[in-house]
């Protein structure tokens, strides 16, 4: 069987759990002799290949003897082979595994990813978006606060721009201090997006042109659409093939926004979950939501949990700890929906009685400044640290630190992290208002609102080793059972079903 | 007979790296020893080593008419001889020449006059002796980091022994008063209180070459006589200024060096004199008290303390820092010392301000960080590295002062037994 899949990120080049879903979900499909074309808005070249291997442009073009863009802009293909070598690591440079390929091409069989060169980047809201082409194209460099993700990692040279003083310029304000560089040493990424439309919808729109593009020639029974951004794309691909379509919903723009929402993001949701054969939802929490939001009959919806992968070599981390200290870790994205001052007032009162504990606000977002002001101002400054935007093994080292990790969010469709943690020996703390605590036993469960619940549960595995036993064995053994694998076979049983 | 008082303000930080929490206690590596080197190479440069030539010749064309005083940070000593060692042979020469004043000030360019008068005499004791060796003299005159000036800071210069301390000629001090007059500061006997004329001041370090400026382009003789024309009994012009204003905020070709190439000539030939703030102190009088209930400084409109300690990351940090400080002064370790002391630098704390943050320009042309948060975060992972080092150290020195007396004394027990 094969499927067009389309999503927007792929590890290790995530900004927040819809890469990790996808990443596992096209594992395990392809233990179910599933073949998945997976489609990108870019490829870096450095996504995890210890599973995968991936192919660059020019092999995909001359395979098929067109470019998948027709819209004229450069794509990028290439194909992850999921049964690669553990370990294997493609190289930075997508072309020069062409050659690798064209010599292989036995192995470039069951998973492909295919890049289109896109402004797109997960969870910006269009005013953040026209504001960065703004910038870009101002002339100005996307430079990122350095706690925040980079901005387009590896999407050009990588380079750092001193700024010089603006030659025979006074600085502008009165008492300036003594001569320091002109340009900031702590770097982000600095690059520029290749090619940009002046908005976001604008951005979809072509998105969805180059997928019914590829729709057009590439093979596959069905179209697999990932959240709100693909969904006109997957739509414009069912509609090109003539195919089922399936989408998935990882997250609401209710859950993001709350009843802020955006009303164009909801009209392209709406449509998604209308044009659909079948709607994923990541739990019934959010089949709840989908139902009740966006009318879907019921008959349409189907329930597919996320899972976890769990890696053995990922626990010498914890012999690296280098601090006594118990570490209550909160790791996400920092926003609204994440609850991350929950998080910090449950602190204040742990601090109280345990002044020990170092409390970990892991992650980057629009709420993240502010953070960083309220533990100074909550008196938390040598209680709580930040760790800014953490990629690759800094991720696990980050969990294999922690003692506790709590997920406060106010809204969370499913909520992947925790299961992280207790594949990594940490007991977790979850709100309800999860659908990952769906599908936990091995859990402690709270309300985000209620911080001094929190702070209680926290102090209660600080204080009770028994407890953190327990959840850390018990909890070991439930994600344990949660494998992609699984997941993926359900997925490919659903797909027979719409195909039958 | 109208003195012209120039000092020179050197200073350089030692800037952090992006320490982040994983490096807690991994690693003890907080300073960016690249980038700092790289900084005073260029400051030295374009500014240190090029002004330090052209004062010298001004002081040997005049017979050592043209006179001035420097002060120059520990942190900024301790980097040049390490890295730029030549730029402190060229002071060494101006110091020579006995028409140049080094002035005291805190080892670190620290707030410790505010927070930990125990810290201050350390830290300006060290400063003083350090200046000594390298210059051979012991400085009399004092001026504390950032030009932050109070009463209480100048009773406790008055009491290490300073004839004079130097202080910003803040309208909100002054009143009615003129800044060109010796003042003494409220609970003060006998030091006295040297001003900043910022106008003039900021007219050579800010305005000069601001094209936007109705007296730009600025020549020596029109700012002479400037001078010239106060009124009879403004008998002191205070021109304090960072000595990175030439060649480094104001870059070379605005013309800056000929201009102090022609300054005191022009101002001698109107009838005015060059002094230093000891020479000032040891022959005028104050004029009157002046209170200093509130600290003053040198910094923005506001000339308080709130490019320092202006918002919640600011005050947080600075208050974990002294806290810390105690705990790493009960130790014996002068690795943790030196390091502890190099994060009392000022610095550290105005990259955390907040108050440009919109337009932050100036804020982030001085800052070696991204925003005032990374700054922060940075900070407090170093001091937490910090503080737990102390609390290692001093573990294990209480530790090994208990073990040292009851092994002297079981080994007593034990000769005595033998005998």
């Amino acid at each position: 069987m094969k499927v067009l899949m389309l999503g927007w990120e792929f590890p290790p080049h995530i900004s927040g759990g819809l890469g990790t879903a996808c990443f596992g979900l096209v594992g395990g499909l392809r233990h179910h002799d599933v073949d998945v074309v997976f489609v990108v808005p870019h490829v870096f070249g450095d996504e995890d290949t210890s599973s995968v291997r991936l192919l660059g442009t020019q092999s995909w073009e001359r395979q098929h003897g067109v470019s998948p863009a027709s819209g004229g802009s450069a794509a990028t293909a290439a194909a992850p082979e999921a049964a690669g070598p553990a370990g294997a690591r493609a190289p930075r440079n997508g072309d020069a595994v062409v050659g690798d390929a064209a010599a292989a091409p036995a192995e470039a069989a069951a998973l492909r990813v295919l890049g289109i060169d896109s402004a797109l980047r997960p969870y910006l809201g269009p005013e953040e978006y026209t504001e960065r082409v703004r910038r870009v194209e101002e002339g100005a460099d996307l430079r990122e606060p350095a706690l925040s993700p980079p901005a387009d990692p590896g999407g050009a040279p990588r380079a750092t721009h001193e700024r010089e003083p603006d030659p025979g310029g006074s600085p502008p304000a009165p008492r300036p201090r003594a001569a320091e560089p002109p340009g900031p040493i702590s770097l982000g990424v600095q690059s520029k997006i290749g090619r940009y439309h002046r908005d976001l919808f604008a951005e979809v729109a072509r998105y969805s042109a180059v997928c019914a593009g590829i729709a057009a020639r590439e093979p596959h029974h069905l179209v697999h659409a990932h959240d709100w951004m693909t969904f006109s794309g997957g739509i414009a691909a069912a509609r090109t093939s003539g195919k089922p379509l399936v989408v998935h919903v990882h997250s609401s723009e209710y859950d993001r926004s709350g009843e802020g929402a955006n009303p164009r993001i909801l009209e392209i949701e709406q449509a998604g979950v209308d044009a659909a054969d079948r709607v994923i939802c990541v739990s019934h929490y959010t089949a709840c939501v989908v139902k009740a939001r966006y009318g879907v009959d019921e008959r349409k919806i189907r329930v597919v949990h996320n899972a976890v992968t769990r890696r053995e070599q990922r626990l010498e981390w914890h012999q690296e700890k280098a601090i006594e200290n118990p570490v209550v870790l909160f790791l996400g994205r920092v926003t609204f929906q994440k609850g991350p001052d929950y998080f910090l007032q449950a602190a204040a009162l742990v601090a109280k009685e345990e002044p020990s504990a170092r409390f970990v606000l892991g992650g980057s977002g629009d709420m993240l400044p502010r953070m960083i002001e309220t533990a100074a101002q909550l008196g938390l400054a040598r209680h709580v640290f930040f760790t800014g935007f953490l990629t690759g093994d800094d991720v696990e080292r980050m969990y294999a630190m922690a003692d506790i990790y709590v997920m406060p969010s106010v809204s969370e469709p499913f909520g992947i992290a925790p299961l992280e943690a207790m594949a990594l020996d940490v007991p977790v703390i979850v709100s309800r208002q999860s659908g990952v605590a769906e599908v936990l036993q091995h859990a402690l469960k709270v309300d985000f609102w209620d911080v001094r619940d929190i702070a209680e549960k926290i102090l209660a595995l600080l204080r009770r080793p028994a407890l953190r036993r327990s959840l850390v064995e018990s909890g070991r053994e439930e994600v344990a059972r949660m494998s992609w694998d699984l997941r993926g076979q359900l997925m490919r049983d659903l797909y027979q079903e719409l195909l039958a | 007979m109208r003195s012209v008082v120039f000092y020179f303000q050197v200073h350089q930080p030692y800037r952090l790296r992006r320490y982040t929490f994983f490096d807690i206690g991994r690693s003890s590596d907080y300073f960016f020893d690249e980038s700092n080197a790289r900084i005073v190479e260029r400051v030295a440069d374009k500014c240190y080593q090029p002004m330090n030539e052209l004062l010298l010749r001004r002081i040997e064309a005049t017979g050592g008419a043209f006179r001035c005083a420097f002060s120059i940070s520990g942190t900024a000593l301790e980097q040049l001889s390490t890295w730029a060692p030549w730029v402190i042979q060229s002071f060494q020469r101006l110091a020579a020449t006995g028409a140049v004043e080094f002035l005291a000030e805190t080892s670190h360019h620290s707030l410790a006059s505010l927070f930990d008068p125990e810290e201050f005499r350390v830290q300006v004791r060290s400063h003083a002796r350090r200046v000594q060796e390298l210059f051979g003299v012991r400085p009399s005159s004092f001026r504390n980091t950032e030009l932050v000036c109070s009463n209480a800071i100048a009773r406790q210069a008055e009491s290490l022994g300073f004839s004079c301390i130097l202080g910003e000629g803040a309208d909100h001090l002054l009143g009615w008063r003129s800044p060109h007059r010796l003042y003494r500061p409220e609970g003060c006997e006998r030091i006295k209180l040297l001003l900043r004329c910022y106008r003039l001041s900021d007219d050579i370090a800010f305005r000069f070459s601001n094209r936007a400026w109705d007296q730009w382009p600025l020549h020596a003789d029109r700012f002479a006589s400037w001078l010239a024309a106060l009124p009879r009994e403004d008998h002191l012009v205070g021109l304090f200024m960072d000595y990175e204003t030439f060649g480094e905020h104001q870059w070379r070709d605005t013309g800056i060096f000929e201009f102090m190439e022609r300054l005191p000539e022009e101002i001698l030939a109107r009838g005015m004199r060059f002094q230093t703030p000891g020479e000032v102190a040891a022959e005028a009088d104050p004029a009157g008290r002046l209170d200093l209930a509130y600290p003053v400084s040198w910094a923005d409109a506001e000339r308080d303390l709130t490019a320092w300690l202006g918002n919640d990351m600011q005050r947080a940090a600075n208050q974990a820092l002294w806290e810390i400080g105690r705990e790493v002064r009960s130790t014996t370790d002068p690795a943790l010392h030196s390091d502890w002391r190099r994060l009392t630098t000022s610095d550290h704390l105005y990259y955390m301000c907040t108050k440009w943050f919109s337009d932050g320009d100036v804020h982030k042309y001085f800052s070696p960080f991204q925003s005032p948060h990374d700054a922060y975060v940075a900070f407090m992972n170093v001091l937490d590295d910090v503080d737990r080092r102390a609390r290692h150290r001093a573990r294990h020195e209480r530790e090994e002062a208990a073990a040292a007396v009851p092994a002297d004394r079981s080994e007593a027990d034990l000769r005595v037994e033998l005998v």
